[in-house]
């Protein structure tokens, strides 16, 4: 498999099939809470998605260099301060607090550029721009390119991590942007009281996430067309 | 007699129903649908998110006089990510399978809104008492809400419960049940009728007025 079509199936792969929220359940918070009405469900969904791929590009570099097992950085000081070359150097138990200290970095530099920026958008977010911090996807992303550079033989490279961190964003603007759409007709139905509010809002999402489901395989056809193409 | 705050009994009790954090604040949603397809995942999620809330409240608790306003969510996250990377390895080290099939889970407890909300309302601000009681109550209110959904799902999904099988083999197994639509519907069908139940207790003539304790969510973000 060339490296396109690899890369347009891990985009797919992250952005339907397994589709961050209906599928790994990341990012539930703002799906319920800033769905409300569709533009703002769009802009939050293009937050999301510029944060997801800035901290996956700075998380791939941090965790390819120094932090996972046998990264150059910490073998090359290792053997400089005089250490056993036989062993092998992992860094990774110190991969979480560095990722969200990441993840928190970038977060705060977002909301300074929306805050000057687009200051209507920054009133319409509210309490959810800081929130971003711990909006389970991003961090979900960086996990996600972690595990794909364990193994020392099959490396991802940064354009790989960014495909999978575009796809996971993109997903998320997919599901809620289609959420707020839906709930802005509901506001006209009638809801039995103790489903109100959040509860019609997962009855939805319950519903989307099956019909989300109607997408697994969906990769084998995009691979057939893609290979077909580019013979 | 005038109070300061709440005491450490009112915020025990009160994690667990009043403000139970996924059936009254939908908090923690992220966990609260992925792992409770089975009980055993269920009761690993909500012991390693215990661990946490109850470590990072103390400690968060012990230094509140430091905290500087803009640093605070900083210092919290970070005092979470530790806890975690504890609890990780943990469980890599003695509950091997486990730690596979939760998977990202459970570093994704760092960024579960549940336990940074108690850090901001309540940790920084009460003794440690106070905290620690409120962490141990909100951990099993947690646990109680996770409990019940991943019995729904366990049971009509598989027909077993903890891994023991409890109904008849001919059991077909709702295979939806515990495939993601599965986690949603679950989750709404058990959140009605708490609804509905505390909607119906709340029109009987009785003490409606109690007094909000401090710590207490309302008009949450949610």
């Amino acid at each position: 498999m060339d490296t396109l079509t690899s890369l347009v199936l891990i985009f797919i792969g992250a952005a339907l099939i397994n589709n961050f929220v209906l599928h790994y359940f990341v990012g539930i918070c703002p799906f319920l809470g800033v769905s409300r009405r569709v533009d703002t469900a769009f802009g939050m969904g293009c937050a999301v998605t510029f944060v997801i791929s800035i901290s996956g590009l700075l998380n791939w570099t941090v965790t390819y260099f120094v932090l996972r097992p046998g990264a150059p950085l910490p073998v090359w000081v290792w053997q400089a301060v005089g250490g056993d070359p036989a062993k092998q150097i992992d860094l990774s138990v110190l991969s979480y607090i560095i990722y969200i200290f990441v993840i928190a970095s970038s977060v705060q530099f977002v909301e300074m550029y929306v805050r000057k920026f687009f200051p209507h958008l920054y009133r319409s977010f509210g309490v959810f721009l800081p929130l971003i911090t711990t909006n389970c996807a991003i961090l979900f992303g960086s996990l996600e390119i972690m595990k794909r550079l364990q193994d020392p033989t099959k490396l991802w490279g940064l354009h790989e991590a960014l495909a999978l961190t575009l796809g996971g964003g993109v997903g998320f603007t997919i599901a809620i942007s289609l959420m707020a759409g839906i709930r802005e007709e509901l506001d006209m139905c009638d809801v039995p009281k103790p489903l109100k509010g959040a509860g019609v809002a997962l009855i939805i999402a319950g519903i989307m996430a099956m019909a989300f489901m109607g997408f697994v395989g969906v990769d084998k056809g995009v691979h057939g067309v893609l290979s077909a193409l580019l013979k | 007699m005038k109070r300061d705050g709440p005491t450490a009994l009112e915020r025990f009790i009160n994690g667990v129903l009043p403000e139970n954090p996924v059936y009254r604040q939908l908090l923690g949603m992220c966990p609260t649908l992925a792992v409770t397809n089975g009980m055993k995942p269920a009761m690993t999620m909500a012991a390693a998110t215990a661990f946490v809330l109850i470590c990072a409240n103390i400690i968060v608790s012990l230094i509140r006089g430091l905290l500087k306003p803009h640093l605070r969510i900083l210092v919290f996250t970070l005092t979470i990510a530790t806890f975690v990377t504890i609890a990780d390895r943990f469980l890599a080290a003695y509950m091997y399978e486990m730690s596979k099939q939760l998977g990202p889970y459970v570093p994704l407890i760092i960024v579960n809104c549940l336990i940074i909300s108690r850090c901001e309302i309540c940790a920084s601000k009460q003794s440690l008492g106070v905290a620690a009681a409120d962490a141990v109550g909100m951990s099993l209110g947690f646990a109680a809400a996770l409990a019940s959904i991943a019995t729904v799902r366990e049971i009509l999904g598989s027909g077993s419960w903890f891994g023991i099988s409890v109904l008849p083999a001919a059991w077909p197994g709702w295979g939806i049940m515990v495939l993601p639509p599965g986690a949603f519907l679950t989750l709404v069908l058990l959140l009605g009728i708490a609804e509905w139940m505390s909607a119906r207790r709340r029109r009987a003539p009785e003490r409606q007025s109690e007094t909000e304790s401090e710590c207490s969510l309302h008009g949450h973000a949610h």
